[in-house]
């Protein structure tokens, strides 16, 4: 009499993780042939859920920490609960997308964002490159060149007297925005805690000042296609800078309730 | 019948203190002085009273005032502050590395120092004014990624040290006060031998540069900075033809005949040519100026030049004397394959990125096929740097069977954690080829894809690797375990996004006292992890370092609370006492 076959689990080879209540009854009574519950998700096996939930949407990774211990990320969560978390945020997108591209065969990723401090360029020659490249910015553009629509908006700060115009195609990044604005919105902001002889370096240097507007009691938002003021910061920058369509500062009790805090 | 009974040799343990001095001036490596110094008292005392040159790699390591103590005839002091990834703007800007304990330690022990370098450190106007007004022989100062300091400061140091010969002012931060610290230089002041000023914004007196540059017979080294326009070096390149090593300023200009024709006069003199770098802008048409000088050069910089194409690289390929070449990215495969072909005693190449992130979109052609051709056809490439968007195992595991001999080898993929792009497999059987084959590396920077697997191959083999930087790698406090129970000489580590926890640290928390310094950021290590590793340790100091914003007192933070930046460092001093809000001491 052949021995009777062995018991057998439920081996997690799709990644389906906590398996639904139903599926764990069926497995558990240990019939091979009532195999689990098969869902199709994008995503590598062995991933958490909450990762691969995260890889289907273009946003930051969900506010819950993934559980620490042995092969856990870190905690993006963490990060994106503290207001310097723009890069962060960026990043954890950028993570998210990167886990569903890894799966898809090697697509490119869709949105470039930044990460602090990476690649490993010293801020030193960063800032020396991007000082030269302003300077040929400055020269007249010639007609035809390659870079196609320039993206102005208008940027308007609460109190101000009359708006500005900038192109979000000139800048680089968020904290290269925000900087830029801050120079240009400067004269309004009275009672300033940081003095207005900045040194060289702090001007051009990333992430030092990257949430001058959002410390001192002002907020970025901008107006979208659907013609809803979104709080800046939660987009990887190429995708924002098509879907922006105004600026606007407001004071911070203003945005009461929209400031990541 | 004995041997006539001559006069007894003194035992060797009761020779003067002088042999033992000159005996140790044959010991050019610190290291070398520091064991002999603990064979016995005798020595201890000789080496410490006769030790000229100190070299102190983390300024936090030693109280000044106890190295000025312990060696009192010091004549050159090197000192080092902040972690390597600051230069990334990892660190906040008040963290610390304060000069002004060093100097005013220095100018009461030290009345005869002649030489002193600060490195990533914050040098105030005040500190150059006490140099040179406390040492009457002051010769040489070198500040390197430094800041704090303005041109009133200079203008202290160029006025108050009559025998200066070496300003080297190499990227600082430097405000710009308009004063005039190059006129201060007197007008019988002649032994100025090197200057570096190249990162300095504001314009300069050219008329004082020329009659300085004039006088000093002596002159060496010029690096000057982008204020000076290409008909001024032309000038100032007539003045001192006997240069050797050249820094251009500003370097676009339209092509005119007359200025080319002047520019090509002045480097036909300079024969003694060996080192040119600087900022070289729209300069295709000058190049040619250049061929005279291309024979005699071991060392170019061209990591800030946007300058590429055909002209690029056939005046790279007839520099067949370099040992040293720092490059952009727009120099493209093909560009190194012909320096693979013309530069054969090449000892250490550097590859920039012209577009780190991205934005001007254009596709540059440098992959992993202009390292293999380098390191394919150079056989004395010991010195790697490579920005590159992609690489293979296989093209790893070529260079570490061409090039066993490499003793820095950093490559910096752009995107974090890249596979190999055709596998799509981790980069850890190139990696850990690279450690395997290459005996003798000593400072390894890895990116791309990177599994626990690696850390095996480097903390197994990787027995002379002194400095270590990691970055989105790993999967578990393994892999920073294998690297910290293995490499036998590492110094120093430096890590960021890895998943690695304090199991690691703790496991290993002796090995941190043999190493110089430890970073981490952005992995999973807690605040309760790093109390434990402190109180383990009491030798060691173990910084939080939060963001400016935030000053939560450790104390009161739970256990398991995050750590976003972890800094640790053997010291003999204790805790240091000038941190800011953002950094506590566990």
């Amino acid at each position: 009499m052949p021995p009777p076959p062995p018991h057998l689990e439920a081996r997690d080879y799709i990644g389906l993780g906590p398996a639904a209540p139903a599926s764990s009854c069926s497995s558990s009574s240990g019939e091979a042939d009532a195999g689990p519950h098969l869902a199709l998700r994008l995503g590598l096996p062995g991933r958490d859920e909450e990762a691969v939930d995260a890889a289907l949407t273009l946003g930051p990774a969900p506010a819950t920490a993934p559980p620490r211990g042995a092969g856990a990320k870190r905690g993006f969560a963490d990060s994106l609960d503290r207001p310097a978390a723009k890069d962060a945020a960026a990043s954890a997108a950028r993570e998210a997308q990167k886990g569903a591209c890894e799966a898809a065969a090697g697509a490119p990723p869709a949105a470039k964002a930044q990460v602090v401090g990476w690649p490993p360029v010293r801020n030193y020659r960063k800032n020396t490159l991007a000082a030269a490249n302003a300077a040929t910015k400055t020269k007249p553009e010639t007609q035809g060149k390659s870079e196609a629509e320039c993206c102005y908006v208008k940027v308007s700060m609460d109190g101000a007297p009359y708006l500005r115009k900038v192109d979000l195609k000139t800048y680089s990044s968020y904290e290269n925005l925000s900087l830029e604005l801050e120079k240009m919105f400067t004269c309004f902001i009275t009672g300033k805690s940081s003095s207005c002889k900045t040194s060289t370096r702090d001007i051009l240097t990333d992430g030092s000042r990257a949430d001058a507007l959002q410390d001192q009691e002002y907020v970025l938002t901008y107006e979208d296609k659907d013609a809803d003021w979104m709080l800046v910061g939660d987009l990887p920058w190429d995708l924002f800078t098509t879907i922006c369509r105004k600026l606007r500062i407001m004071r911070g009790s203003d945005a009461a309730g929209m400031a990541p805090r | 019948m004995g041997r006539a009974a001559g006069p007894a040799a003194p035992p060797w343990h009761s020779l003067p203190d002088e042999v033992w001095e000159h005996a140790f001036s044959f010991l050019p490596a610190d290291a070398d002085r520091g064991a002999a110094a603990c064979a016995c008292h005798g020595w201890l005392r000789a080496e410490r009273r006769s030790r000229r040159r100190l070299v102190v790699p983390n300024c936090y390591a030693t109280d000044p005032r106890d190295a000025v103590d312990r060696f009192p005839s010091v004549r050159a002091a090197e000192v080092k502050g902040k972690p390597h990834f600051a230069d990334f703007g990892l660190l906040p800007p008040s963290w610390g590395a304060y000069a002004a304990p060093w100097v005013a330690a220095a100018a009461d022990g030290w009345p005869l120092l002649e030489e002193l370098s600060f490195k990533r450190m914050f040098v105030t106007d005040e500190c150059l004014e006490m140099i040179a007004s406390s040492f009457r022989n002051f010769q040489v100062l070198r500040l390197n990624s430094c800041e704090g300091f303005t041109t009133a400061g200079l203008a202290a140091i160029t006025e108050g040290c009559r025998n200066l010969k070496e300003l080297d002012l190499q990227e600082n931060y430097i405000d710009d006060c308009s004063s005039h610290w190059l006129s201060n230089f007197p007008e019988c002041y002649t032994s100025l031998e090197a200057l570096n000023f190249s990162c300095l914004h504001g314009e300069v007196n050219f008329t004082v540069l020329e009659r300085l540059v004039s006088r000093c017979r002596n002159l060496k080294t010029l690096k000057l900075n982008n204020a000076i326009p290409l008909d001024n070096v032309a000038s100032l390149l007539r003045k001192a033809p006997q240069i050797i090593e050249l820094g251009t300023g500003k370097f676009s200009a339209d092509y005119h005949p007359d200025l080319f024709a002047k520019v090509e006069a002045a480097f036909a003199g300079c024969t003694s040519l060996r080192r040119l770098s600087g900022t070289w802008d729209a300069v295709p048409d000058y190049l040619p100026a250049f061929y005279c000088v291309c024979e005699g050069l071991t060392s170019l910089n061209l990591s800030y030049a946007t300058v590429q194409g055909p002209e690029l690289i056939k005046f790279i390929s007839r520099c067949k004397n370099l040992l040293q070449l720092w490059v952009m990215d727009l120099i493209e495969d093909h560009g190194l394959s012909v320096v693979a072909s013309s530069c054969s005693k090449l000892q250490e190449l550097r590859v920039f990125p012209s577009d780190p992130f991205g934005h001007n979109g254009g596709q540059v052609f440098l992959t992993e096929r202009g390292l293999v051709d380098v390191s394919a056809s150079c056989p004395k490439l010991e010195s790697v740097l490579y920005f590159c968007s992609r690489m293979t195992n296989e093209a790893l595991v070529m260079i570490a069977k061409n090039r066993p001999n490499f003793t820095c080898f950093r490559l910096a993929l752009l995107e974090p954690r890249s596979p190999d792009y055709i596998t799509r497999q981790p980069l850890d059987a190139g990696f850990s080829a690279i450690v395997e084959s290459c005996k003798g590396l000593r400072r390894l920077s890895m990116s791309g894809l990177l599994t626990d697997l690696v850390f095996k191959s480097i903390g197994a083999h990787a027995d002379r690797l002194e400095m270590l930087s990691l970055a989105f790698a790993g999967d578990s406090d393994l892999g920073l375990n294998d690297i910290l129970s293995g490499c036998k000489s590492l110094k120093k580590l430096e890590i960021r996004d890895c998943p690695f926890g304090d199991k690691a640290l703790l496991a290993n928390a002796a090995k941190l006292e043999t190493m110089r310094s430890l970073w981490m950021n952005s992995c999973s290590l807690t605040v309760g992890g790093c109390r434990l590793l402190a109180l383990k340790m009491p030798h060691l100091t173990v910084e939080i370092i939060n963001d400016p914003g935030e000053t939560c007192p450790v104390e009161s933070l739970p256990f398991d609370s995050p750590v976003e930046k972890l800094y640790v460092y053997r010291t003999l001093a204790g805790p240091r006492s000038d941190t800011p809000d953002c950094v506590q001491i566990v």
